[in-house]
């Protein structure tokens, strides 16, 4: 797997995936895509990155551990939930603000932001997996 | 878009005050997600889940207050109306067990520091924890059956990390029993919701039970016949319980006691709520069957008991014999019935957990696992051979303990039913109670109270680092047992007012406020 | 149309079990995984087959226009196949490990949790 042009390719397709997981997630709420597909297509590029350099590289690429950035996609899930708190609603009741930005409106809302955790718990978890499988003989989780 | 509010949502406000339904649950998976964010920082994971925990045991009080005072209370998803929101609805049983099972999850973690001491957590054992807890006290709290199942996978999926912890032969062999067979019953339970959702079009547990009556019997039978079965499984009921006492032991004892706290009681917890609420008249298609499976399951575990020589393996045929008295009270379900099995579930969530903490620590003083290795460690340790024997009479319901109440109910049920069953059930208790009196004996007996068999080592002195949490952990736990027992007047009031909600639940399906009224 | 996704549902439970009625752990593993899959087609019958109409409301409109395909049964099934997937690889994974440290795949021979052997309790007390 270690081919030259493999290695050469890597971090362009890497950057679109990456880019294209983003454009994907955000697109989800009203079409195709969401936070899940976002996710599962952040972790391939996570994983095309480990064969090419290795999966200490990719960690390292990563910065932060895998495990963590899932577990802070299930925090934000959460706390996009309890926002309702302070509306006189149930729990998970969205709530959507309407940015006004010049020629167009921005909606931002709790469901964007519970998306945004469902793609980082993905990511996170999937990524963890591919990367341990990657690397031989380590420890797994 | 927030203009336009359709007749299928909620429109009056939500007080903060009804959030206590959700929060548990919602500080369990936040707590269970910031610990595996903190899980390199050493102590400060564990103070962190400490904190959730009081947390949630805080909330848990304030709903089992407000579900005492008030009735049932409930909570719908995102301001959807019933049927078509997930709604989560408290009645006094399940709050208490839930507010039970996270007490007892504060034992076990407060035990565990002690017994890992200087362990770093990285393993992510304390985000394993409050994920099994959010499961646990998401089936509790749920009033949706496809949401029961979610929770059922996710406690499953915590206690499949748990169970394997550490990777010794002997755990992986356990888990692959425990992984399979109770995959296949949560299997079992989604055929049964698939069957269930194409005979009644909704599975929120209020508008079941305002369609079901008007269900085809003989397909609703077979339904509730798979629920049987797939609660069975979870909870080890007798002829599918082989994976328990396969399992238990393999692990460290910390969390076979908190699997034996929650897993099994979950399980018949799920029956009580969808055989004896959900869908009476299969469940009385069901009786021979129920009352059956409870008479074996009442009568084999304690004789496996006596059979075992394995201390936590032999604890763990004492934990399916009080599923059996459980079972006892899903098949007569009379009010005494109920109000016995609910009660019986609250006392076996504290016992069983606090029986395997102290057996965590006779194994720690001793260094064996097997009783005829062991012997005299009543001269070793006076304290924890009493906390033993104070555990074995409450598991055999011995009078002044908290098992004794729940079986005086059951066998008060049992002598009141008309016909056949409840004469055996009733003689099968007291069977139950006697062998495991034998059984619970005979180990403190092996355990403490011979002198050391012969070419045993003098046990070598085991690491003191921790041995007040550890015993103070167990000993806490057992002064809850004692006390609850002695004092149950508290228990009794909550049952006598939350028992009629399981025979009659208009109560709970006003409190849902389901969409066109209720029945 | 039922008929013949109920046979298949009946096909791939029958073909399950028997796969979990094996000895072997790996056929008792995918032996699981057909059971899943039998069990979510069946979810899917038993949310009724509609054809033609999917689920969405027209814009202008609060409930859909005629008889629209019932979208609950794919939201039930998707949270189960997530969840069936999960179970599956960490039971993979662990039979994988199981193999290694017990050099076992039959489970007769995974005695380690329950020896076979184990000599009878004692007979005082």
């Amino acid at each position: 797997m270690n081919t030259v042009i493999f290695r050469t390719i890597t971090p362009l397709i890497v950057a679109i995936m990456l880019v294209f997981s983003v454009y994907v997630c955000l697109r989800g709420h009203n079409e195709p895509g969401g936070g899940f597909i976002g996710g599962l297509i952040a972790a391939s590029a996570i994983a095309i990155l480990g064969m090419a350099t290795g999966a200490e590289a990719a960690r390292r690429a990563l910065r932060l551990d895998p495990l963590a950035i899932a577990g802070f996609g299930v925090f934000i899930a959460g706390l996009s939930g309890l926002l309702s708190l302070f509306t006189g609603s149930p729990f998970m009741t969205s709530i959507w603000l309407y940015l006004e930005l010049g020629q167009t409106t921005l909606p931002l809302s709790t469901p964007l932001v519970f998306d945004i955790g469902v793609y980082l718990v993905v990511f996170g978890t999937i990524a963890t997996i591919a990367l341990a499988l990657e690397g031989e003989g380590e420890e797994d989780l | 878009m927030a203009e336009l509010v359709p007749s299928a949502m909620i429109e009056t406000m939500t007080a903060a005050a009804d959030w206590v339904v959700v929060l548990p649950l919602v500080l369990c998976l936040m707590g269970a997600a910031a610990t595996l964010m903190l899980r390199r920082s050493g102590r400060l994971t564990f103070m962190f889940s400490l904190l959730i925990l009081v947390g949630v045991i805080a909330c848990e009080v304030t709903l089992l207050l407000r579900v005492l005072d008030s009735g049932p209370l409930s909570m719908t998803m995102g301001k959807w109306l019933p049927p078509f929101g997930i709604s989560f609805t408290a009645d006094i049983f399940g709050a208490g067990f839930a507010l039970a099972a996270a007490v007892v999850t504060l034992a076990v973690l407060v035990y565990a520091q002690g017994e890992r001491g200087a362990d770093d957590g990285r393993d992510g054992f304390h985000s394993m924890v409050l994920l099994l807890l959010a499961g646990v006290t998401g089936s509790f709290l749920t009033g949706d059956l496809f949401n029961l199942y979610v929770w059922f996978e996710v406690m499953l999926i915590a206690s499949f990390g748990l169970i394997v912890l550490g990777g010794s032969p002997a755990q992986l062999d356990g888990a692959v029993k425990y992984g399979f067979l109770n995959f296949l019953a949560t299997t079992f339970f989604l055929l049964a919701l698939g069957l269930l959702y194409g005979l009644l079009g909704t599975l929120n547990m209020a508008d079941i039970l305002r369609v079901a009556p008007s269900a085809n019997p003989a397909a609703m039978a077979g339904v509730a016949a798979l629920l049987l079965l797939a609660f069975g499984m979870k909870a080890a009921a007798f002829p599918v319980n082989a994976w328990l006492p396969a399992a238990y032991h393999t692990p460290p004892a910390v969390i076979s006691a908190l699997f034996a706290g929650l897993l099994t009681k979950v399980g018949v917890y799920a029956m009580l709520r969808s055989l004896v609420v959900l869908l009476p008249a299969s469940r009385d298609l069901l009786e021979p069957v129920l009352v059956a499976v409870a008479l074996a399951t009442l009568l084999i575990a304690p004789l496996g008991a006596i059979a075992e020589t394995n201390l936590r393996r032999a604890i763990g045929f004492l934990v399916i014999g009080g599923v059996g008295s459980v079972l006892a009270g899903i098949a007569i379900p009379s009010l005494a019935g109920v109000s016995g099995a609910g009660l019986y579930v609250f006392h076996a969530i504290l016992t069983m957990t606090a029986l395997y903490l102290v057996a965590g620590l006779v194994e720690r003083q001793t260094g064996e696992t097997d009783t005829r290795r062991m012997g005299g460690l009543y001269a070793a340790s006076a304290p924890v051979s009493m906390l033993f024997f104070a555990l074995v009479l409450a598991t055999a319901g011995v009078p002044p303990f908290l098992g004794f109440w729940p079986k005086l109910l059951l066998l008060q049920a049992g002598l009141a039913e008309a016909g056949w069953s409840g004469g055996l059930v009733a003689m099968a208790l007291i069977l139950n109670a006697i062998l495991t009196l034998i059984a619970g004996s005979r180990l403190w007996a092996h355990i403490f109270w011979r002198s050391a068999p012969e070419g045993a080592v003098a046990p070598a002195v085991a690491s003191r680092q921790g041995e007040w949490l550890r015993f103070g952990a167990a000993g806490a736990l057992v002064a809850v047992v004692v006390a609850a027992g002695l004092w149950p007047n508290g228990l009794f009031e909550a049952l006598r007012l939350g028992a009629p909600d399981l025979l009659d639940p208009a109560r709970y399906v006003a409190a849902v406020g389901l969409a066109g009224g209720s029945p | 149309m039922e008929y013949v996704l109920a046979s298949l549902v009946g096909c791939f439970v029958a073909l399950g079990v028997y796969l979990l009625l094996s000895r072997s752990v790996i056929r008792m593993l995918l032996g699981l995984v057909v059971l899943g899959n039998g069990v979510n087609l069946l979810i899917f019958t038993a949310g009724r087959l509609t054809r033609g109409a999917a689920p969405i409301v027209p814009p202008g409109l609060d409930q859909p226009d005629g008889v629209i395909a019932n979208p609950l049964p794919q939201a039930l099934i998707l949270t189960a196949i997530v969840i069936g997937f999960a179970m599956f690889s960490f039971l993979l994974v662990l039979a994988f490990r199981a193999y290694q440290s017990l050099d076992a795949d039959n489970t007769d021979t995974m005695r380690v949790a329950e020896p076979v052997d184990a000599p009878n309790p004692p007979l005082s007390y």
